[in-house]
């Protein structure tokens, strides 16, 4: 298996001491276009402006509200959706400065597990034939090998091996996300970006899915980016978390941190949404008034001032940084 | 393909996991119980069968003019009586039969060939290619296609284009009005599949081109395709016989179900010769109602998540 772990990174060379994954300065803008010519009017802009830096073996939470530009991150990073600027390192390569081939080569170490369990399984393909396919493309165990290979991973997602013939509408939303999970793993991803994968199923069967996670982590050492609007779902898996609002990020800190001591008010307000079964610290009850602006027209200053309890004249006018506070604490707020 | 499933299953199949049966024969079955679509196919079968192997058993021959026994009721002897110039009338219309049914089915795959490649590139190359593909077939989509046939039709006799390669001319007619409605189809179902999730993940996993068109875009639009072709022979089948009943298609004396029911084309013949009208009207009638239930029956038979 270390061969052909190598087999597949071929092409590109690890830069030594870079880290899995860098992202710096990601932009991603989708055009508005309108009128009779189709003209670009303007730009939602999705992902504004983010960096982060993921070391292997690390699990980073990344949240915050619906149409925060989450998604448009995680995909960016992986180019399923092309980046407007900034630059996406994996191990110290450029992944929007490398040929198609390469890239496609690289893809198996960077894998996605979608939000929604029903529509990102083909619905003509065998449970088998959807986990080993890419196995089988990319050479990357002979063909013999690769009914035990997916076997192997079915048990390990918590699935039996007679679903291997299986067609996905037999399945429940949990299983499927089982399958889901069970496609990226086979390849042996450096990385895997889950992107709300609970958020679609049952509160009963999230916890399972998120103990699956976890239990894959520990045992793998995977790298995770995760994904999600609930601050509780990350909060038993990632070491790390970032809060994003409108394609920005607010504030990163490592998890115990962050739940002990938020400093953005935005992160204290979603932090006192989250139920607490044991109020082991005191949470003021910060209501988040109004909805979310319009990516394609965001405030001026700090793009969460029209929400903040706290906002004043320079919040309006100037863009907080983004500075270290200590102990990995990151955070963008003229307050603090 | 390579599949892991299939290929390997075999050698490995235990009573744990038994092979299961593919989609197309879960489909099968779920036609099977499906009784009117089933009673559809039966006719269609029928038909075929009857107007292929039929005329064989005849004791009369086709063409063959008789003015001595010329517009004969029904009788033992002509079941469906004799037309206008002493032919018999059932088997001229078994003979029509072959050449409506023929004309039908090879319009059909005529125009789905066409359209589903001309779908298929401008639903790949996208860009001005797209443009040009897309903006002739709405052009042929806009015009109503019987005006368009009608046209044509007239074009032929003025040309004079000898009878007896009408029929493949009129094959080729349809051909070219049905083409466009495929080709859109196929492309905005491309362009549909394209965007679905899974095929992101096709992305996401590196799956090559052919495999990602080979195993997840063409299994997901053959399906449809085999509807809309089975449908779409039904309204070839309708449209030759109105252009043949204008003298416009298929012209006599090779006889088709439309052009049969033109010899009717006065007051006297239709009021009091009906056996020269009903048997090809009726012969149509029910042909393109069988073909459009067994369409639908396959339609609802061929979605993977209809269970039973
Ligand atoms: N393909 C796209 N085209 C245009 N706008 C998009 C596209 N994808 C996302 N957006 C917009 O970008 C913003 C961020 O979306 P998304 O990344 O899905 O947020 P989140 O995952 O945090 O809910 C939203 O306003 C959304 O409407
Ligand atoms: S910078 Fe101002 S508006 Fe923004 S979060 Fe801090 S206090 Fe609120
Ligand atoms: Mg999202």
């Amino acid at each position: 298996m270390a061969e052909l772990t190598i087999a597949a990174s071929e092409g590109i060379t690890p830069q030594q001491n870079a880290p899995l994954l860098e992202v710096k300065d990601l932009k991603t803008y989708f055009p508005i276009k309108s009128g009779l010519f189709n003209r670009t009017v303007g730009y939602v802009k999705a992902v504004d402006g983010i960096s982060l830096t993921l070391q292997a073996g690390e699990t980073f939470g990344l949240v915050g509200e619906s149409g925060s530009g989450k998604s448009t991150v995680g995909r960016s990073i992986i180019r399923l959706t092309e980046k407007t600027s900034g630059e996406v390192l994996y191990k110290g390569n450029d992944l929007y400065n490398m040929p198609e081939k390469e890239l496609r080569h690289l893809r198996p170490k960077m894998q996605l597990i979608f939000q929604d369990p029903y529509s990102s399984l083909n619905p003509r393909v065998r449970v088998g034939d959807a986990i080993g396919e890419a196995l089988l493309n990319h050479g990357l165990a002979p063909k013999e090998e690769t009914r035990d290979r997916v076997l192997d991973v079915l048990q390990a997602c918590g699935l039996s091996s007679y679903h291997i013939d299986r067609f996905p509408h037999e399945f429940s939303g949990g299983q499927r996300q089982r399958i889901g999970i069970a496609r990226a793993l086979i390849l042996n991803p450096d990385l895997i970006i889950a992107d709300e994968p609970v958020s679609a199923l049952d509160v009963s069967i999230q916890a399972q899915i998120i103990n699956l996670f976890r239990k894959l982590q520990m045992t793998r050492g995977l790298t995770y980016l995760f994904i999600s609007h609930d601050l509780s779902v990350v909060e038993h898996l990632c070491s790390r978390i970032g809060v994003m609002y409108l394609g920005t990020m607010m504030e990163t800190a490592p998890r115990d941190e962050l739940f002990t001591h938020p400093l953005h008010p935005y992160t204290k307000a979603l932090l006192s949404a989250v139920p607490v079964p044991i109020p082991r610290l005191k949470r003021e009850r910060i209501v988040l008034k109004g909805d979310i602006p319009n990516p394609a027209n965001p405030p001026a200053g700090c793009k969460f001032h029209t929400r903040c309890p706290y906002a004043t004249d320079i919040c309006r006018q100037l863009v907080p940084e983004f500075r270290h506070m200590g102990s990995e604490h990151y955070v963008a707020c003229h307050l603090v | 393909m390579s599949s892991i499933t299939g290929g390997l299953a075999d050698t490995k199949q235990t009573a744990a996991s038994p092979i299961r049966s593919s989609l197309w024969r879960q489909a099968f079955r779920r036609l099977r119980k499906n009784k009117l679509a089933m009673a559809g196919l039966a006719f269609i079968v029928f038909m075929f069968l009857v107007c292929f192997f039929g005329p064989l058993f005849s004791p009369y021959a086709n063409n063959k003019i008789n003015p001595a026994i010329m517009n004969q009721a029904p009788s033992f002897k002509h079941w469906l009586g004799t037309d206008l110039l002493g032919r018999d009338v059932l088997t001229r219309l078994l003979q029509a039969g072959r050449i409506s049914l023929t004309v039908g089915i090879a319009s059909m795959i005529i125009s789905v060939i066409i359209g589903s490649i001309l779908g298929a590139v401008a639903a790949y190359y996208r860009g001005i290619v797209d443009q040009i593909i897309m903006r002739i077939a709405d052009l042929l989509l806009t015009i109503p296609s019987l005006p368009i046939l009608f046209i044509l039709g007239a074009l032929l006799s003025e040309w004079k284009v000898p009878v007896e390669y009408r029929m493949y001319i009129v094959m080729l007619m349809l051909s070219f009005v049905g083409w466009p409605g495929l080709a859109r189809l196929v492309r905005s179902q491309m362009l549909t599949i394209r965007e679905r999730e899974y095929m992101q993940a096709a992305i996401v996993l590196g799956l090559n081109d052919r495999r990602k068109l080979f195993n997840h875009m063409i299994p997901n639009i053959v399906p449809l395709l085999i509807v809309i072709s089975t449908l779409s022979i039904g309204g070839a089948i309708l449209s030759e016989s109105v252009l043949s009943f204008f003298g416009l298609g298929v012209m006599p004396p090779t006889p088709t179900w439309g052009n049969m029911i033109d010899a009717a084309n006065n007051l006297i013949d239709f009021e009091q010769h009906p056996w020269l009208w009903i048997p090809p009207g009726v012969a149509i009638f029910t042909t393109v109602i069988a073909i459009n239930i067994f369409g639908d029956g396959l339609r609802d038979v061929l979605d993977p998540k209809q269970k039973k």
